[in-house]
C-alpha cells in the first residue's frame, strides 16, 4: 500500500497533462453566445439614413442575414468596413447594421468615410438592443437564419480568414439545410 | 553567412547534448571513468556552442539584419541600441534561446565547479542536464528557429512591442530565466540521486547552493517583473495574479521549499523524500510555466505569440521530463530509508510546516490559474478567476508560514522547546501584539487583514533581530563582546537572518501599500488642480514632441506639499506608429517610504486629460524586501562550506544504498 501512495503524484500529473492537451484545442478568447440556436431578441430600431427604414426583428428573417454592430468611435470597425463592403456584394448575402451607442450624425459620417455595405441600418443609441443580443463590445456580427434564430456570433472585426473559414461555410450550410427542409415539406 | 554558422552551432549543440545525455549514463552504470568524464567536456562544449549561437543572434539584432525573420518581426532601424541588444530576448524564439542558454550555463557551471563531486553523481547529473538540453534544442530547432530567414529582405522591421521598450527588459528576463531554468540543475541532481539510489548529506550539500543560486535569481527576476509592471502599466498595482505572473511565482514557492528542505537533509539527513519530490516538481512548474505562456492555453496580459504546435511539443517534453521523473521517484523512494526521526516541535518540524504551507500555497495558486482551463475542458463553461480568489486563499496559508518562519530558526534541531523559543522571541511577540493595537488606535476603520499584516511584519523583523541579539548574548555579555560575536556569526546565520528580515519588510510593504493607498482619477484641464494624500497637484498642460521611434504627449504637473519645496513631474503618453500602440510612462516620485504615482491617460480632444494619481505608502518596501531576501541568499552562498570538496574519511555515512557504488 505504501508504494501506491508514491504513485499519487504521477497519477495527478497524468490527469493534468490530459487537461492541458485538451486545452490546446480550445481558444480561450472565444466567448460563445448564450443565444446560439435560439430566436433573435425582439427589437425595433429607427433608421439611420432614412428614419422610416429602420431595422426590426421582422426584417431579419426570411433568409440568412448578418447583423453587424458598429460605431464611429470604434477603431477595429474601420478596419472591418472594407471587408464588409466586399462581403455585402457577394450573392446570397444580406448584411444589416446596427449603430451602437453612437450619435446618428457621427455614424452617418463614419459610413460616408468608410463605406456603407448595409441593406438596412438601425440606431441603437442606448444600447438596449445590444444588451438583448448579448453584445459587450463593437464590432460584433451575428448570423441569423431564415427562421430568425441566431446561429453564430463573431466577436471582433471580421477578417478575410474569418469570412472564408467560418462565415461563408456556415451560411452555405444553413442555406442547404433550408433547401433540404423545403424539399422535404 | 554568420547567421548560418549560428544555426549550425545550435545543431552541433543538439548533437553534443545527445552525447552528453547518453554516454555518461552508460559510463556510470558500468563504472567506466573515461565515459563518465565525457560529461564534463560535453557540458563545457555545449555551453560554448550555445553561447556562440546566442552571440550571433544578438549580433544580427545589433546590425539590424532584416534577412532574419526574428529581427524583422521585433526590431526596426530607429529602435534604440539598448533595445536592439536586449530585444533579442523579447520574442518567443529569442527567449527560448535564452532559456536553453541558461540550461547550458548551469550544466557548464557544474562541470567547472564540480571537481569535488563524486564522479558518478556528476556524470549522471550532467547527463540528465544534457538530455534536458537535447529536448529543448530540438524544440527550438524544429518549431522556433531563431535563425529563420526572410526573403526578399525588407527595408525596415516591425519594431518591438512598445511596452517592452523599457530598461526593465534589460534585466527582468535574464534574472528570471537564470532562476527559472536554474532549477533544472536541482532536477538533474535529484534524478541522478534516484538513479544512484543514494540521497545523503553530501548530495544535499551539493544541491542546496544550486537551489539557493537559482532561488536568488528567481526572487530578483519576479521582483523586477513586478516592479516593471508597476511603473509601465499605469494602474498603480504591482501584482495581479495574472497567469504569467503565477507561472513564475509557482516555481518560486516550490524552490523556496526546496532550498529549506535541502538544508534539513544536509544538517540532519532527514526529509529526503520531500526534497527529491520538491526538486522534481520545482522544475516541473518551470516547464509548465513555459508551456503556459507559449501555447495559448490561457489568455494573459503577457503571453507570447500563440502556436498550438509549440504547445504540443512542450507538453510532450513536460510529460517525459516530469512524468519520467515522478515514475522514477515512485519506484525508488520506498527503498530509501526515511531518515533520522525528529519531534514535531523542532526545527525540522518547523521546516516541515514550511514545506507543507508552501506546497499548499502553490497548489492553490495552481488551481486558481488553471481552473478556467479545467472548467472549460470538463463542462464547456467559460469563466475566469480573479485576484479575489487568490487573496482569499493564498494569504491565509502564508500567515502560519510566517509565524513558523520566525520561530523555526530559534528552535533546536531534533527536539525543540517551544517555551524557551518564545522567551527568546519575547520582544518580537510584544511588538507583534502592540503594533496592531497602536495602529487601530490611530485608525479606527482599518481592516483586520491589515492589522494582521502589520503584526506579522513586526513579528518577522523583530524576531530576526531578537534571535541575532540572543545569539550574540546581548542580554548577558558586555557590548564589546556582543559586537564581536555578531561580527563572527557564521555566514549561514547572517544569510538567513537578512533573508527573513527581508520577508518581514516585504510583508510590511504589501500590507501598508494595500490598506492605506489613496487614489484619484479625474479629467483635468490646464490650470486645474487635484488633491491627493496631502499634496496638491497643479496640472500645467501637455506638450507634444517626436523622439526616435515614438511620439510623446508630455504633461507638466507641479506637486505642492505643505512644508516641502514644490517640484515638477512629467508623466507621458507615447504613441509608437510602427507598432501602432500606446504606452503610458508614469512619473513616480519616491522617498523610500511611499510613492506618488502619476499616470497620464487619454485626452478628450478638447483640452481635458485623464489623470490617474495614486499615493502608495511603503510600496518600495515590497521590492526592497525582495532584494533583501535575495541578498540574504547570496550571503549564505558566500559561506565557504558551500564550496564542497570530495567527502573526507570521517564524514557522515550515506544511508541505505541500492547497490554498491564506488562513486
Amino acid at each position: 500500500m505504501r508504494r501506491f501512495i508514491f504513485l499519487l503524484p504521477v497519477a495527478l500529473f497524468a490527469a493534468l497533462l490530459v487537461a492541458l492537451a485538451m486545452g490546446l484545442n480550445h481558444d480561450p478568447s472565444l466567448l460563445p453566445s448564450a443565444l446560439i440556436d435560439r430566436p433573435a431578441p425582439d427589437f425595433n430600431l429607427a433608421g439611420l439614413i432614412d428614419p422610416a427604414r429602420g431595422l426590426a426583428r421582422k426584417d431579419v428573417g426570411g433568409g440568412v442575414t448578418l447583423v453587424n454592430f458598429f460605431a464611429s468611435w470604434c477603431a477595429p470597425c474601420r478596419e472591418e468596413q472594407p471587408g464588409l463592403m466586399v462581403l455585402a456584394r457577394q450573392p446570397g448575402i444580406t448584411l444589416d447594421g446596427i449603430a451602437y451607442k453612437d450619435k446618428p450624425a457621427d455614424s452617418r459620417h463614419f459610413l460616408d468615410n468608410f463605406g456603407n455595405p448595409y441593406r438596412r441600418i438601425g440606431i441603437d443609441q442606448l444600447g438596449t438592443a445590444a444588451i438583448d443580443f448579448g453584445v459587450y463590445g463593437v464590432p460584433e456580427t451575428y448570423i441569423v437564419d431564415g427562421s430568425g434564430h441566431i446561429r453564430y456570433r463573431h466577436v471582433g472585426p471580421l477578417g478575410e480568414r474569418d469570412v472564408n473559414r467560418k462565415i461563408l461555410p456556415l451560411i452555405a450550410k444553413i442555406a442547404d439545410a433550408g433547401k433540404q427542409r423545403g424539399a422535404d415539406e | 553567412m554568420l547567421v548560418e554558422i549560428g544555426h549550425f552551432a545550435l545543431v552541433l549543440a543538439l548533437l553534443v547534448a545527445a552525447v552528453q545525455g547518453t554516454v555518461p549514463l552508460i559510463g556510470a552504470a558500468a563504472s567506466n571513468r573515461a565515459l563518465m568524464d565525457v560529461a564534463r567536456s560535453a557540458a563545457r562544449l555545449q555551453l560554448s556552442l550555445v553561447a556562440f549561437a546566442y552571440a550571433i543572434f544578438v549580433h544580427a539584432h545589433i546590425v539590424s539584419d532584416f534577412s532574419l525573420l526574428n529581427v524583422f518581426e521585433n526590431s526596426s532601424l530607429s529602435k534604440p541600441m539598448l533595445y536592439k541588444v536586449t530585444g533579442a530576448w523579447g520574442s518567443h524564439e529569442g527567449s527560448m534561446l535564452l532559456w536553453v542558454f541558461m540550461l547550458a550555463l548551469f550544466g557548464g557551471l557544474v562541470a567547472f565547479f564540480g571537481r569535488g563531486l563524486p564522479a558518478s553523481l556528476r556524470a549522471r547529473t550532467l547527463a540528465i542536464q544534457g538530455l534536458l538540453g537535447f529536448g529543448t534544442l530540438l524544440f527550438i530547432i524544429v518549431t522556433s528557429n531563431p535563425f529563420a530567414r526572410l526573403s526578399p529582405v525588407p527595408a525596415d522591421g516591425r519594431d518591438l512591442n512598445p511596452l517592452l521598450q523599457d530598461p526593465g527588459l534589460a534585466f527582468h528576463p535574464p534574472f528570471l530565466y537564470f532562476g527559472y531554468v536554474g532549477f533544472s540543475i536541482t532536477y538533474s541532481f535529484a534524478i541522478a540521486a534516484l538513479i544512484e539510489g543514494r540521497v545523503d548529506a553530501f548530495w544535499a550539500r551539493w544541491v542546496r547552493p544550486w537551489a539557493l543560486t537559482a532561488g536568488c535569481g528567481l526572487t530578483i527576476g519576479v521582483a523586477m517583473g513586478s516592479w516593471w509592471a508597476y511603473y509601465v502599466l499605469g494602474w498603480g498595482g504591482w501584482w495581479a495574479w495574472d497567469p504569467v505572473e503565477n507561472a513564475s511565482f509557482m516555481p518560486w514557492l516550490l524552490g523556496t521549499a526546496l532550498l529549506h528542505s535541502a538544508a534539513v537533509v544536509e544538517k540532519r539527513e532527514t526529509m529526503q523524500r520531500w526534497t527529491l519530490l520538491l526538486a522534481i516538481m520545482t522544475f516541473g512548474m518551470s516547464l509548465i510555466g513555459t508551456f503556459l505562456v507559449r501555447s495559448g492555453v490561457l489568455t494573459s496580459v503577457h503571453s507570447f505569440a500563440v502556436d498550438p504546435t509549440r504547445g504540443v511539443f512542450i507538453l510532450l517534453l513536460i510529460g517525459i521530463v516530469i512524468g519520467g521523473g515522478l515514475i522514477l521517484y515512485a519506484r525508488r523512494i520506498p527503498d530509501l530509508s526515511s531518515g533520522n526521526p525528529f519531534a514535531p516541535v523542532s526545527r525540522e518540524g518547523a521546516l516541515v510546516i514550511n514545506n507543507l504551507l508552501l506546497a499548499v500555497g502553490m497548489a492553490t495558486v495552481f488551481l486558481g490559474t488553471f481552473y478556467p482551463l479545467f472548467a472549460e475542458v470538463w463542462s464547456g463553461v467559460k469563466l475566469s478567476v480573479g485576484p479575489q480568489y487568490f487573496d482569499a486563499t493564498f494569504v491565509p496559508i502564508v500567515v502560519p508560514g510566517l509565524i513558523a518562519m520566525t520561530i523555526g530558526p530559534v528552535l533546536a534541531w531534533r527536539r525543540g522547546n517551544i517555551r524557551a523559543a518564545l522567551l527568546r522571541l519575547m520582544p518580537a511577540l510584544i511588538g507583534a501584539i502592540l503594533a496592531p493595537l497602536i495602529v487601530s488606535y490611530f485608525n479606527r476603520r482599518v481592516s483586520l487583514a491589515a492589522l494582521c499584516g502589520v503584526g506579522l511584519a513586526v513579528w518577522a523583523t523583530l524576531g530576526v533581530l531578537a534571535d541575532l541579539a540572543d545569539r550574540a548574548g546581548a542580554a548577558k555579555l558586555p557590548p564589546a563582546t556582543v559586537l564581536r560575536r555578531l561580527r563572527h556569526l557564521p555566514r549561514g546565520t547572517c544569510g538567513h537572518a537578512i533573508a527573513h528580515f527581508g520577508v518581514g519588510v516585504l510583508i510590511a510593504g504589501i500590507t501598508v501599500s494595500t490598506a492605506w493607498r489613496s487614489e484619484r482619477i479625474e479629467t483635468v484641464h490646464a490650470g486645474e488642480s487635484l488633491q491627493i494624500a496631502g499634496r496638491i497637484l497643479h496640472f500645467v498642460g501637455v506638450t507634444e514632441r517626436v523622439v526616435e521611434n515614438y511620439q510623446v504627449r508630455r504633461a507638466e504637473i507641479t506637486v505642492d506639499r505643505p512644508g516641502n519645496a514644490p517640484f515638477t513631474v512629467y508623466p507621458e503618453r507615447r504613441w509608437y506608429p510602427i507598432a501602432g500602440s500606446w504606452t503610458s510612462n508614469t512619473s513616480i516620485t519616491t522617498n523610500g517610504f511611499g510613492d506618488l504615482y502619476l499616470a497620464l491617460g487619454e485626452g478628450d480632444g478638447k483640452g481635458g486629460w485623464v489623470l490617474r494619481a495614486y499615493y502608495n505608502p511603503l510600496v518600495p518596501w515590497v521590492w526592497f524586501g525582495a532584494v533583501l531576501a535575495a541578498l540574504g541568499g547570496m550571503v549564505s552562498l558566500s559561506n565557504r562550506r558551500s564550496r564542497v570538496r570530495a567527502p573526507t574519511a570521517n564524514a557522515m555515512p550515506g544511508i541505505v544504498r541500492r547497490r554498491a557504488d564506488p562513486g
